[in-house]
């Protein structure tokens, strides 16, 4: 069984309206020096195989196809 | 004229686009998402309005898997027109079959009232009982309703006609509801049969309800089809 963690978040330059609010909310809580906050969504998947590699590239087509919306959002897939 | 209306679980304006249509005199038909045809007579296929397989992963994302999309697909690609409403506009955006996607809206908030709309490009069959330059007033109920396309694209859109309307003021100045890329809320396809909008027309077709706005538009389908 391999889990794969794929990090799903709005592209570089495409405006973050809740990382905004967020980033918003720890400034009124005084947490300063808070840079820059992105939100975006894990999606864990365990899979039935001991193959990263095939592991891999069918979790990377499931990013392509529907885990991510390509126009807007960027994926990263970590495999454990 | 005949229109085919499309129905995923979590749809809910279905009805309302067909009392619509039947209003302006077409016959009407709803499909459910797990047919894998549309009826051969369809004129307009309407992917409604509503909240598809419950917004989950992202608005229109899990409805482009459906069984009747890749006969939408093939409809489209034959010329056939199509016509997304809000959650069909976004339905269409996953799907590939219009430019750019539906971000969350930037004020964060779901957003349900009347808004002006300004008629940016009537040289196609959904606007052209408009001109450039109208203002319309047609309800706006959505939550990921912020239109994004990046640089080169839009300058597609602009060099091809595609934006068909802009959110304004009631004088036709841009006022911004939620963030869309140059306040736009409506575009089609290069080749002008796929059209797709945020706001909702159908509920636009009586005075006594706010506006009867919605008319004009739809009554552009039903000369041309």
């Amino acid at each position: 069984m391999i889990t794969a963690i794929v990090n799903v978040s709005l592209k570089a330059g495409v405006l973050d309206s809740q990382g905004k609010a967020v980033h918003h909310a720890l400034d009124s809580l005084h947490f300063n020096g808070v840079e820059d906050v992105r939100v975006g969504k894990q999606i864990v998947l365990k899979i039935n195989t001991t193959d990263k590699e095939q592991a891999m590239k069918d979790v990377e087509k499931m990013c392509e196809e529907i885990l991510a919306n390509t126009v807007i959002e960027d994926y990263s897939i970590e495999l454990v | 004229m005949k229109v085919a209306i499309l129905q995923f679980p979590g749809t809910n304006c279905e009805y309302d686009t067909q009392h619509a249509f039947e209003s302006l005199g077409a016959t009407t038909e709803i499909i459910w998402h797990k047919s894998e045809t549309i009826p051969s007579d369809t004129n307009l296929l309407v992917v409604a309005g509503g909240f598809s397989y419950g917004d989950y992963l992202r608005s229109g994302a899990i409805a482009k898997f459906s069984p009747v999309m890749k006969a939408v697909q093939e409809y489209a690609q034959k010329g056939g027109k199509v016509l997304g409403i809000c959650n069909g506009f976004q339905v269409l955006t996953e799907s590939g079959l219009l430019p750019g996607a539906l971000k969350r809206n930037d004020g964060l908030h779901f957003i349900s009232k009347h808004h002006h709309l300004k008629v940016e490009n009537n040289d196609n069959i959904f606007l052209e009982e408009l001109h450039n330059g109208d203002v319309v007033n047609i309800p706006i109920a959505h939550h990921d309703g912020n239109y994004y396309i990046n640089d080169a694209g839009l300058e597609q859109l602009k060099a091809n006609n595609q934006i068909l309307l802009t959110y304004t003021d009631a004088e036709g100045n841009a006022q911004n509801p939620n963030g869309s890329v140059a306040s736009i809320a409506g575009v089609c396809n290069k080749e002008k049969n796929v059209f797709g909008l945020m706001p909702h027309p159908e509920r636009a077709m009586e005075v006594i309800l706010g506006s009867d706005d919605g008319k004009a538009m739809l009554q552009g389908f039903m000369k041309s089809c």
